[in-house]
């Protein structure tokens, strides 16, 4: 078995609903996320469109993030799935560093990687991920690869030569396909983004990564401290102001 | 001119999530910097002892594996400290992951530091034999004295893995185009020599002019292809879209840009006009400047290199 994902952009019409189901069913903290969808606009005033491209782990059959991990904290699973286990993961971002198209954060919460793991808990129990779950239009298809008459095989073949995957050149064999992306939806070089393109606040970057409370001797400390309760407010009372660089 | 409207060709973001900042920041810079440091006076101090005779540099038996076991140390305890459970370090040996370089990395690094402390405990005692006459650790150290000169030639070749297995790691972020592993796996070993050198020219006052001629063109050499390499990296990364899109915004002045050159000059060409002067007629204070200046040059060219890519957005 070889689960894989496919969306057609075709039918995104960009609701985000995807997005709220996948933190609700995982308990994505707040400015972290597994799957997001942006927003791009092609063309000039009054000839522009808008693209939705949800995007999420590609769970790559030839994984950099699986490779550089240094305890399997990363690992694949018999479904193809490339899951975490945080009680394992030492917090040394080298995933981060790997994965070609950022999909992995390190929870602030828990201090530990991670990233969307195609709901791995609910494939178990015999349940669809909670984005595709969601989505009004089924844009997000999701079965077995390696099954020819799945629903995700039988659109990949009805839609063959229009079938992509995200930066190919990298080697990885995302296990993830879109349907109608182009390479100004799918390629982040072909994208500009202008100062405020986060609609509701001016943070463009994360200025720290992991819990932004937890100083370096905090992290040799924390064995020994009492657990500290942490909300999502915890997450967003922190200075952004200062942050230099990034394009 | 309408082709060169940005909307033309670029889609432009509307809408998305905040990005992560700087991963990998200044504590891995200074953890790269302090093992070039920790495995070049290794490399440098057995090149010099290949060429003279040890009583040219009198000290060199043990301040050699102190300076590598100092720095050494630094980079262990910043290692730990970028971690986010520092105290899980110990899953790398319990869970090791062998396709990934930290691993490989870490093993080494530890075995490593292990030998080298060895030598320092054998090196110090032996170069003073009035201190500790009573403890045991001390009269052990001084009786295996030949230790030393058995497991040398050993770190010494272990120093070579360990000073390049950090570009093994950069070339395992498949993220960060711009590490390119031959160039990185280069600028590791002439990191090495450069800091190597410097190191040890800081310790020279009392050595042969013949050993500093030697240092000294130990660091001119380093510093000149160290600093050539830069500049075909910085200039000529054409090949690679997402270095060739990093180093656009750097070349136009963003950020890190100042910190590149004052890198350049301060630790690359100015060190290695001083190290050739030196090599015609020895100027200790002018020697030890250059070795300075290559040591605060490295460190900035170190951190330019190891943050500019990550300000790329990857999605
Ligand atoms: S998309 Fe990134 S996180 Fe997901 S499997 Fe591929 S490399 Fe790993
Ligand atoms: S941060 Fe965790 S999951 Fe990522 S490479 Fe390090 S140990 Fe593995």
């Amino acid at each position: 078995m070889k689960l894989g994902f496919l969306v057609d952009l075709n039918l995104c019409m960009g609701c985000k609903g995807c997005e709220v189901a996948c933190k609700v069913e995982n308990e994505v903290p707040l400015g972290s996320w597994r799957l997001r969808v942006k927003y791009i606009d092609i063309g000039t005033f009054p000839e522009t469109s808008r693209s939705f491209t949800p995007l999420r782990c590609n769970h790559c059959e030839s994984a950099p993030c699986e490779r550089i991990c240094p305890v399997s904290a990363l690992h694949y699973l018999e479904n193809g799935i490339v899951n975490v286990d945080s009680s394992r993961c030492i917090g040394c971002a080298g995933c981060m560093m790997a994965c070609p198209y950022g999909a992995i954060y390190m929870d602030p919460e828990t201090n530990t990687a991670d990233k969307c793991t195609y709901c791995a808990h609910r494939i178990e129990s015999g349940m669809m991920p909670a984005c595709v779950v969601i989505c009004p239009v089924q844009a997000n298809i999701f079965g077995d690869l390696d099954d020819d008459n799945s629903h995700i095989s039988r659109y990949i073949m009805e839609h063959q030569g229009a079938v992509q995957v995200r930066k190919p050149e990298k080697n990885t064999t995302p296990k993830h396909f879109y349907v109608g992306g182009g390479n100004q939806t799918l390629n982040p070089l072909a994208q500009q983004r202008l100062e405020g393109y986060n609609l509701f606040n001016n943070i463009t970057h994360l200025k720290q990564i992991g819990d932004p409370h937890e100083s370096v001797i905090g992290r040799f400390l924390e064995p020994f401290e009492s657990e500290e309760k942490l909300d999502n407010r915890s997450f967003i009372d922190f200075d952004n102001d200062n942050y230099k660089g990034g394009h | 001119m309408v082709e060169h409207g940005i909307h033309a060709t670029q889609a432009v973001v509307t809408l998305d999530v905040a990005l992560p900042g700087i991963i990998w920041g200044w504590m891995i810079t200074l953890n790269m910097w302090a093992k070039s440091v920790g495995t070049g006076v290794i490399l440098v101090g057995a090149f010099l002892l290949y060429r003279h005779k040890k009583d040219e540099m009198p000290n060199l038996r043990w301040m050699m594996p102190l300076i590598a076991f100092i720095f050494l140390n630094i980079f262990l305890l910043f290692t730990l400290a970028d971690l986010h459970h520092p105290y899980r370090m110990v899953n790398i040996f319990l869970h090791p992951h062998w396709t990934s370089a930290i691993t490989v990395g870490a093993w080494m690094a530890s075995l490593f530091t292990a030998l080298v402390t060895v030598m320092l405990v054998i090196g110090y005692f032996d170069a003073h034999p009035n201190v500790r006459k009573n403890c045991a650790l001390a009269n052990a150290a001084r009786a295996n004295s030949s230790l030393y000169e058995k497991i040398f030639p050993f770190v010494v070749f272990l120093a070579i893995p360990v000073t390049l297995y950090t570009a093994i790691i950069m070339a395992e972020s498949s993220a960060r185009e711009l590490w390119q592993a031959p160039s990185e796996v280069m600028q590791m070993m002439w990191a090495a020599l450069m800091a190597g050198s410097a190191g040890l020219i800081l310790i020279s006052g009392k050595w042969s002019p013949e050993a500093r001629r030697d240092l000294a063109l130990v660091l001119a050499i380093a510093t000149f292809f160290s600093f050539l390499m830069y500049m075909g990296e910085y200039f000529f990364s054409f090949k690679s879209a997402e270095g060739e899109a990093t180093l656009a915004y750097v070349h136009a002045g963003g950020a890190y840009n100042a910190e590149f050159w004052f890198g350049m000059v301060l630790g690359f060409i100015v060190p290695f006009f001083l190290a050739v002067g030196n090599m015609k007629s020895d100027n200790k204070t002018l020697l030890k400047f250059a070795a300075l200046m290559a040591l605060i040059g490295l460190y900035m060219a170190k951190d330019v290199w190891l943050k500019i890519p990550q300000m790329l957005s990857l999605s």
